[in-house]
C-alpha cells in the first residue's frame, strides 16, 4: 500500500450556479474559508497555494495577497479543467517532501453570468496564438467540435453507438436528480427538463457537432470551490476523516501525424497513479471522470483501464455505472459537468465529490466506498490536452 | 447591437484568418498564398507538421492528396462568420506524404466519410499587402 503522506481534509463546493454579482475572487475566498472551516483550520495554517490562474495574470502573487497569507510554496500550473488534479498531485508530492503542510486549492468562475460560450464557441480574442493554435483558428472549430472528432473516429474504429454515448448523460442525470444542488442548478440555468432523462431524450436533442447532441454537452454555470490538502500530521487533528491521496500521474497529449485520437493522455497518467497507489481499476468504487462531453468519459474510462480500448460502449450500457449498481464503479455521482456544475474548469469538483463519497456524504452514496479515482482532462480531447489521474482512499 | 459586423446592412462577416505575426507558422501561411501546402522533412526523414524552425531538414511541397482521418459537422457556432457558414465539415486529413492537418471539407455533410480521398483546394485572402489561402478540401473521387 502506498504511504499515506497527504490527505484531503477540507472541501467546499460553492452552492450557487448563478452567483449574481459575486466575482470569481469572492467565490474563491468564500470557498476557501468554508473548506478550511470544514477541516477545522484557518487561513493562517495554509503554507502552500495552488492556483490555475483563472482570475488573471500573476495569480501566484495576487491570490495569496487576496487571502492574506504568506505561503512558502506557490504552484500556478494552469492546464484547463485538469489543473486541480495536477494541483492535488503536486500537493501530494510537496507535502511528502516536507515542503508544505497545508495546501489550498481554489476555483472561482462567473462563466454563466458573463455568457461565455464554452461548448459552442464564441468570439474569444487571442492576442498571440500559440503556433499550433494558429494552424487551426481559421477552421471554425468550437470546443465541442474538437471532441466530436474523437467521437466520430471512435464510432468508426470500434462500432461505438450514439445510444452508448447517450447512456453516460442518462446515468449522470440520474445522479444529478438525487443532488438538490444539482437540481437547483438545472433550474437556475434554465434547463427545461430537470428530471431523469432517457437515451431517446439525448438522441432527440439538437445536434451540435456530429455526432454529439446538446444533452451530451456540459452545462455552462457560475461556480467554484476549494480543497484543503494536509500532511498526515496535520490531518490527524483535523475535524474530518482524512481522504488520502494514494497515487498520481500526469501527462499531456497533442496532435501528431500518426496519433490515434481515440486514445488520450490518460493512458500515460493512469498507470503510474495506479502503481503508486498499489491498486487496479477493478478495485475502484468511485469514478470521478471529467465529463465535458459524453465522449470524454467513454475515452477516459478506456484509457484508465476500466474497459479495454474500444469496449467503453458496452461497458457503460444499461445504467451499469449508476451509484446503486454493484460490479462497476459509480460514475460522477454528484451529477457531473453534464448535469450539475461546469463553470469552465471542472477538475476541482472531481476531488470534492470523491472526498464526499469517501467520507460517506454523497447524495448518491455508494455503500462502503473505499477508493476513488479523480481524472481531469483539460484543453481539447481531440488535439491538445492535459491529463492528470489522482487515486484516493479512506482509512 | 451597433457592431457593423452584425448590422443587417453591414459588410458580411469574415472568416478569422491566421496570424502572420508568428514566424514559424507564418512561413506555412505565406506559402498558401502561392497555393503551396508545405510540410517539413527532418534530417532523419521524419515528417514534421506544421513546419517549425528547430525541426531541421527541409520544407517540402505536398501533392495535396490525402484521406479523411476523422471529421465533424459543425452546426452551431458563436462567431458570426461561422454561424452563417454552418453547417460545414471540418476534418483531420492524413496527407499522402505522412502529415495530418485540420481543414474544412467542402462537400455535403451526408457525403463525407472516414477514409474518403480528398484533394486540397484554396480559398484566397488578402491580409494587408500579403496573400494567404485557407486550404479547403474536396472529394477526390
Amino acid at each position: 500500500m502506498a504511504p499515506r503522506a497527504a490527505a484531503i481534509v477540507g472541501i467546499h463546493e460553492h452552492p450557487s450556479r448563478r452567483v449574481d454579482g459575486l466575482s470569481p475572487w469572492q467565490i474563491k475566498g468564500e470557498s476557501a474559508a468554508a473548506a478550511l472551516a470544514d477541516a477545522g483550520l484557518t487561513f493562517a495554517d495554509v503554507d502552500a497555494v495552488y492556483d490555475a490562474g483563472e482570475t488573471g495574470p500573476m495569480a501566484g502573487i495576487a491570490v495569496p495577497e487576496y487571502f492574506g497569507i504568506s505561503p512558502r510554496l506557490v504552484d500556478t500550473t494552469g492546464v484547463g479543467g485538469s489543473s486541480y488534479e495536477f494541483h492535488a498531485a503536486h500537493a501530494m508530492r510537496d507535502i511528502a517532501a516536507g515542503k508544505a503542510s497545508v495546501a489550498l486549492l481554489t476555483y472561482g468562475s462567473t462563466a454563466k453570468s458573463e455568457s461565455r460560450s464554452i461548448g459552442t464557441g464564441g468570439p474569444r480574442p487571442v492576442a498571440a496564438p500559440a503556433p499550433g493554435t494558429n494552424m487551426e483558428a481559421a477552421f471554425g472549430m468550437p470546443l465541442i467540435a474538437n471532441y466530436a472528432l474523437v467521437a466520430q473516429r471512435h464510432m468508426h474504429q470500434y462500432g461505438t453507438t450514439p445510444e452508448q454515448l447517450a447512456e453516460i448523460a442518462v446515468t449522470t442525470r440520474a445522479h444529478a436528480v438525487r443532488n438538490p444542488e444539482a437540481v437547483a442548478a438545472l433550474t437556475a440555468l434554465g434547463i427545461r427538463k430537470t428530471s431523469e432523462i432517457t437515451v431517446d431524450d439525448v438522441l432527440g436533442s439538437r445536434m451540435i457537432a456530429d455526432p454529439l447532441h446538446l444533452l451530451e454537452c456540459c452545462l455552462v454555470s457560475d461556480g467554484g470551490g476549494a480543497v484543503v490538502i494536509a500532511s498526515a500530521e496535520v490531518a490527524r487533528d483535523c475535524a474530518t476523516a482524512p481522504v488520502w491521496l494514494l497515487g498520481a500521474g500526469e501527462a499531456v497529449g497533442y496532435p501528431g501525424n500518426d496519433r490515434d485520437i481515440t486514445t488520450s493522455a490518460a493512458v500515460l497518467s493512469g498507470p503510474p497513479a495506479f502503481a503508486e497507489a498499489g491498486l487496479r481499476p477493478e478495485d475502484v468504487d468511485i469514478a470521478m471522470i471529467y465529463d465535458s462531453f459524453t465522449i470524454t468519459v467513454l475515452t477516459l474510462l478506456e484509457d484508465l483501464g476500466f474497459a479495454k480500448k474500444g469496449e467503453g460502449g458496452p461497458f457503460v450500457e444499461g445504467g451499469r455505472l449508476r451509484w446503486d449498481r454493484p460490479g462497476a464503479p459509480a460514475l460522477n455521482t454528484d451529477g457531473g459537468g453534464l448535469s450539475s456544475n461546469h463553470p469552465g474548469m471542472r477538475g476541482i469538483f472531481l476531488l470534492i465529490e470523491a472526498a464526499r463519497q469517501l467520507r460517506g456524504e454523497s447524495t448518491s452514496q455508494v455503500d462502503g466506498a473505499r477508493t476513488a479515482v479523480a481524472h481531469g482532462n483539460g484543453g481539447l480531447l481531440g488535439t491538445r490536452h492535459a491529463a492528470a489521474t489522482v487515486i484516493l482512499g479512506r482509512d | 447591437m451597433t457592431s457593423t459586423e452584425t448590422a443587417a446592412d453591414g459588410p458580411a462577416p469574415q472568416r478569422p484568418l491566421p496570424s502572420l505575426a508568428d514566424p514559424d507558422t507564418a512561413a506555412f501561411w505565406r506559402a498558401t498564398g502561392e497555393h503551396r501546402l508545405t510540410y517539413q522533412e527532418g534530417e532523419d526523414g521524419r515528417v514534421v507538421f506544421f513546419p517549425r524552425r528547430h525541426g531541421g531538414g527541409r520544407v517540402r511541397d505536398s501533392a495535396g492528396l490525402g484521406e479523411v482521418y476523422t471529421y465533424t459537422v459543425v452546426r452551431r457556432h458563436g462567431h458570426p462568420f461561422f454561424r452563417a457558414h454552418a453547417p460545414y465539415v471540418v476534418a483531420l486529413v492524413d496527407m499522402d506524404e505522412g502529415f495530418r492537418l485540420m481543414a474544412e471539407v467542402d462537400a455535403d455533410p451526408a457525403d463525407v466519410h472516414i477514409g474518403q480521398r480528398v484533394r486540397v483546394g484554396w480559398e484566397d485572402h488578402e491580409v494587408g499587402s500579403e496573400r494567404l489561402a485557407i486550404p479547403v478540401f474536396t472529394p477526390a473521387g
